[in-house]
């Protein structure tokens, strides 16, 4: 195996090209531990974190661009976007423990593409685009259309993503992330909950929830959103939350918990998510679009 | 930017304070760099995929396994092993409230903690006892239980505070 740290993504792209069998990473905390795993060494690996836009964080215009090869560690410190997407902060802070954190990138837990990918529910919830380099030049994606099924992307070869937009919420918006793990800490979720919504007064305007690790792929649940739209959070809105959610799962059972315990699961921490940012939002300064 | 090689890679970085320069494949995790090609052995391999901690270096000041970094990716950094957390013959406060407070047993997790733990105390000076076990979450014991290392960790804390005061 050869190792490559181009500087530009035009360097990275060639490399690319210049080996079918080539594979790019930028923290390697998924894939060091699969090639330990007897999963196949790719011929060349090409190294993503030399390249300067892989791993800026920028704030201008209303949107911001997140390096997709920035250690998450990175995120959570930056109080401006922690302030700006707490959810989406929390939900990045969760990937494993601080040796983790300061090598783990949105881009490989995207790009990994496992269906328990704690920042991946956060991220879509969030509308978060992906910017994709490819011999073609450049393209943008939605992050919800990246993941494809377990393991696999809509990336063509030899693409990979240089950066992440996100457009600064509305004002009276937040987001929150919740996960359920057996431990406290270092541990793969059983359930993921992202819910990100804007109220109007008393009332939700909109909202957007998405679960992961209930399904192959992180699912959106068009009718807790539906149900969270132009409610004040009420009892019957929350049991219609839950009740959607658990409904929206087609879970695996493993030892981490039988189909029945995530469909429950899933539906309380819908809830909970809803009220977490339903709480934030309201405590914006309500003039916040800045 | 280290030069691509089908066999050997030249890495040049500073490694306790010393410019060091060493030739590696490029698959070559760090983790085997540092202890085949330096000799830097208190570098621990417990797991080898980032579960266990034994193998904590600071890179540029922060925490890592180096058994998740392919060497090459070294080239131009600067790391700290457990090697170089002692001023000359003077152990770090940390070492010295490890052994003083019998914080391990077999020793394959001290080197990982000791660095993990020093990281925490050069970010924060007082940390609680919360604070500690969330710092500490990466790195596993199988022998001492973490009480102990937790009370070694707040007492090096108060050292430290005391000899700044
Ligand atoms: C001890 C431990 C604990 C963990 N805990 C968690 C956890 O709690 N939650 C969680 O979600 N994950 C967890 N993980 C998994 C992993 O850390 C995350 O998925 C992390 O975000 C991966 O990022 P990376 O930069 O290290 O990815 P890499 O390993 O570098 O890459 C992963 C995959 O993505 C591809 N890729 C990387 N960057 C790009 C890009 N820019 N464009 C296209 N493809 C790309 C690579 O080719 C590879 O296939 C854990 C891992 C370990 C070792
Ligand atoms: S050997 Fe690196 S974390 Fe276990
Ligand atoms: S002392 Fe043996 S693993 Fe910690």
């Amino acid at each position: 195996m050869r190792y490559a740290a181009p500087t530009t993504t035009d360097e990275a792209l060639e490399l690319l090209r210049s080996d079918p069998d080539s594979q790019v990473f930028a923290g390697a905390t998924d894939l060091i531990p699969q090639i330990r795993a007897g999963r196949p060494e790719p011929s060349l690996l090409v190294d993503l974190k030399r390249i300067e836009r892989l791993v800026a964080v920028s704030h201008d215009n209303g949107t911001w661009t997140v390096g997709a090869a920035t250690p998450t560690s990175a995120l959570t410190a930056n109080a401006e976007f922690s302030s700006a997407f707490p959810g989406l902060s929390e939900a990045s802070g969760l990937i494993g423990s601080d040796q983790i954190q300061n090598r783990s990138s949105w881009g490989g837990n995207l790009c990994n593409a496992s269906p328990a990918a704690d920042s991946a529910p956060a991220l879509i919830v969030n509308d978060a685009r992906a910017v994709i380099a490819g011999a073609s030049g450049e393209r943008t994606a939605a992050a919800a259309d990246i993941v494809t099924g377990p393991g696999e992307t809509s990336l063509a070869a030899g693409e990979f993503i240089i950066e992440f937009l996100l457009d600064d919420p509305p004002a009276g918006s937040s987001d929150a992330y919740l996960r359920l793990i057996p431990r406290t800490e270092m541990d793969i979720a059983v359930v993921g909950a992202a819910v990100q919504l804007t109220l109007d007064g008393d009332r939700v305007a909109s909202a957007k929830v998405a679960l992961g690790a209930v399904a192959p792929t992180v699912v959106r649940v068009p009718g807790a959103e539906a149900a969270l739209a132009g409610s004040t959070l009420d009892d019957d809105t929350l049991a219609a939350v839950s009740a959607a959610a658990s409904d929206a799962c087609n879970p695996i059972d493993d030892k981490r918990g039988t189909i029945q315990y995530r469909r429950q699961v899933a539906g309380v921490l819908a809830r909970r998510a809803a009220q977490i940012a339903a709480q934030r939002a309201r405590s914006q300064p309500t003039q916040g679009n800045s | 930017m280290p030069r691509t090689h089908a066999l050997r890679t030249q890495v040049q970085c500073t490694v306790n304070g010393d410019e060091v320069d060493f030739l590696c494949a490029d698959e070559t995790s760090l983790l085997n760099a540092l202890r085949d090609e330096l000799g830097l052995t208190g570098v621990k391999e417990g797991c080898g995929t980032g579960d266990c901690g034994a193998c904590t270096i600071l890179v540029d000041g922060k925490v890592n396994c180096a058994c998740l970094m392919f060497a090459p990716e070294a080239e131009g950094s600067s790391i700290l092993t457990v090697e170089g957390i002692a001023q000359g013959d003077e152990l770090h406060p940390l070492q010295q409230t490890f052994l003083e407070g019998a914080a391990l047993q077999c020793g394959v997790c001290t080197p990982g903690f000791l660095v993990a733990a020093k990281a925490l105390l050069d970010e924060n000076s007082d940390p609680t006892e919360t604070e500690i076990r969330y710092a500490l979450a990466g790195n596993l014991c199988r022998c001492t239980g973490y009480d102990k290392i937790i009370r070694a960790v707040q007492e090096a804390a108060v050292q430290l505070n005391g000899a700044s005061k």
